[in-house]
């Protein structure tokens, strides 16, 4: 097996992660709906420390590209005029993590566009829009695995502490969200839903419907965890001192849950990140111009782009640094789980 | 036989409430497949009204899903506005397809599953187990829908394999042998999409589960009696180790179903996900319904084979004493 180091470093790792995400604003060098028709799918650009004739340059530069003689699709550098890159330089105004005005971009150039990635069929830069769509994506998995267990913890904790037909009906419930295939069922409740809206809209509803189909596993994984933590004596001995149920459930039950609570979402938010990419592929979810990393892959869905421009599948390489770390962060948090000796099951298997 | 008889109880259940589900959202629709025609200044708003009373949609719910259920016993599963045909011959073609797909994937990734889980868990923290781990950590990293795109530019870019549809142009001219063939080399790419995206949690669970056997005080006698590796691995550990594992073989249908849609719809594959996906668009009512209770039909039978194979491996159910 392999052997992961502590759930911090995981931790810090996904703290980056987001953070380049969340700095989206700062680090991309032009707003992700900004087009430039002149310039559609331009590959993406190489940036060079020696120009042309062999001199040195101290600050990296890049060469605008032209189409070759006789190309429509073919290109090369213009090698004449070096573009000096600049840095910490002044451009389209946004707002940081949506609140902070500025300004200030990491990167720019001043008199040709810079497209490190290349661009897309609008001209639009491909660096700006994966990370922008990555504000979409990651927020939607996020919400969505909050909403998530909000639910479980709900229903699991009600079917748990309170027995009885609660949890007849409950559980039965939930056997028929765990068993169905999740795909099916986010489309079916996709389906039902407005198709075309605003863009925030969209985003609520997706975060919505995301969140009402996961939340069996945890509910039952919070139900087991309840049913044990309620027998301790010390809860008995609380009970017998006239504590209500309210109480009893925040003081002294669903602290037990944490644990739990803690390592399903790091499993549930990379699953709820593809939820959200995989209905935005398919077009079912925060509609054009607004960039999500789904979308940014539902271009590949024509033929001319699949065989011409493998830039554009670059989005979708993006989330699997992010997957790399929440599957850490995971096993790490069930072998520190396990070393504590929680009894029962808590996690289940990753994936 | 009792046994069965419970199991046959709880998938009409589980099928049923599938379907008032399904019923119980579409009612939250907010629009239906005739809204279009309402902004169409050809069509009167009597029309569209007479068309909605035609496919009963202006009817209380309860008594439209008397109707579907009906005529889900007469072999119809509701009517699609957009076939303008019965929904039932309309999905079966595409879930054969996806059947097709299905069970193949399947059938491969459990037929590479067995072998490599006990590999790595007879050769526990060795050279085979640690590759084997570390490959499947790798695999889970990579998201199916990525790795699909990705085969699918290699294979537009190498041309060696057909990209999209089921059956090249001509296919009905062609010899048995050439046909077959043909449907395997258009199968080839989502079938390993699929594996790709089903072994790497089968391999874990195999794993885990002979692992756990191993240590079983039995197995330790069996090997100091000079029995062979082999014979040790898969036919006293495997066996005793199978329990969970048939379970798990139910699910992973689940799973598969749902990979599958998704790699559909990628490689353009006719099966039930493009399906879903246009009559989604188009607010074509019973067939996302049907769709969705398709799958539902396809996972129960799935659980059912494995309560078979669990019926034949564990003698503990067929004596009724069931452990759990």
């Amino acid at each position: 097996m392999i052997r992961y180091r502590g759930w911090k470093q995981w931790l810090l790792v996904l703290a980056v992660l987001h953070g380049t995400i969340a700095a989206a604003g700062f680090l991309a060098p032009y707003d992700p709906t900004e087009q430039d028709r002149e310039h559609p799918y331009l590959p993406p650009m190489k940036l060079h420390l020696v120009d042309s004739q062999g001199h040195f340059h101290f600050r990296p530069f890049f060469y605008a590209l032209h189409p070759r003689d006789g190309s429509l699709d073919q290109f090369e550098e213009s090698s004449g005029q070096v573009q000096p890159l600049g840095f910490l330089v002044s451009g389209r105004p946004y707002r940081l993590l949506g609140l902070v005005p500025s300004r200030l971009h990491l990167f720019g150039a001043q008199t040709s566009k810079i497209y490190l990635l290349g661009s897309d069929a609008y001209g639009r830069d491909q660096l700006s829009r994966i990370l922008y769509g990555g504000q979409i994506s990651l927020l939607a998995g996020l919400l969505g695995a909050g909403l998530t267990l909000c639910f479980g913890v709900l229903i699991g904790a009600t079917a748990g502490y309170y027995g009885g037909w609660r949890d007849g009906l409950l559980m039965r419930l939930a056997e028929l969200f765990v068993a169905l295939p999740w795909l099916y069922l986010l489309l079916a409740l996709r389906a039902f839903l407005p198709l075309s809206v605003r863009p925030v809209q969209a985003f609520f509803l997706i975060v919505l419907v995301i969140g009402a189909v996961g939340w069996a596993r945890p509910a039952r994984l919070v139900r087991g965890v309840v049913l044990s933590a309620k027998e301790r004596d010390f809860v008995r001995a609380a009970r017998g001192f006239g504590a209500t149920d309210g109480y009893l459930l925040r003081r002294h039950i669903l602290p037990e849950t944490s644990s739990v609570i803690l390592t399903q979402a790091a499993i549930l938010v990379p699953q709820f990140v593809l939820a959200e990419m995989t209905l935005s592929f398919l077009g079912l979810g925060v509609p054009e111009p607004t960039p999500s990393w789904g979308s940014l892959l539902a271009s590949l869905e024509q033929y001319s782009v699949l065989v011409s421009y493998w830039w554009m599948y670059l989005p979708a390489l993006a989330i699997v640094p992010f997957f790399l770390g929440y599957l850490g962060l995971a096993s790490a948090l069930q072998q520190e789980i396990s070393v504590e000796k929680i009894e029962g099951k808590t996690g289940g298997d990753v994936w | 036989m009792r046994y069965f008889l419970r199991r046959l109880i709880q998938a009409a259940f589980l099928l049923t409430g599938v379907s008032i589900l399904t019923f119980l959202f579409s009612t939250l629709a907010p629009g239906n497949y005739f809204d279009e025609m309402r902004l169409n200044p050809q069509i009167s708003p009597e029309t569209v009204a007479a068309l909605r009373a035609q496919y009963q949609l202006d009817q209380p719910l309860p008594l439209r899903y008397g109707r579907w259920v009906n005529s889900v016993l007469h072999g119809e599963m509701g009517f699609s506005f957009a076939y303008n045909s019965p929904v039932r011959p309309l999905l079966w073609t595409r879930a054969r397809n996806t059947l097709l797909l299905t069970l193949s994937a399947t059938l491969i990734a459990w037929a590479l599953a067995l072998p490599l889980g006990v590999l790595s868990a007879a050769t526990r923290g060795r050279l085979p187990d640690r590759s084997l781990s570390w490959a499947t950590a790798a695999a889970l990293v990579i998201p199916d829908l990525v790795f699909a795109l990705a085969l699918l530019i290699l294979a537009v870019r190498s041309g060696w394999f057909p990209t999209g549809g089921i059956v090249s142009v001509g296919f009905e001219s062609l010899s048995p042998i050439q046909k077959f063939l043909d449907l395997a080399s258009h199968m080839a790419l989502p079938v390993l999409a699929l594996v790709f995206s089903a072994l790497p949690a089968l391999l874990r669970h195999v794993r885990a589960a002979v692992r756990e056997v191993l240590d079983a005080p039995f197995l330790r006698a069996a090997a100091s009696h000079g029995i062979p590796r082999r014979i040790l691995l898969y036919r006293y550990a495997l066996r005793a180790a199978a329990n969970p594992l048939i379970s798990l073989f139910g699910f992973s249908i689940g799973a598969l179903l749902s990979g599958s849609l998704l790699v559909e719809v990628v490689m353009s594959w006719p099966g039930l996900g493009p399906l879903l996906l246009e009559s989604i668009l188009a607010r074509d009512l019973y067939v996302v319904i049907g769709g969705v209770l398709f799958s539902t039909i396809f996972l129960v039978a799935g659980n059912f084979l494995a309560d078979i194979f669990i019926y034949w491996a564990d003698p503990r159910i067929r004596t009724g004493k069931a452990a759990r």
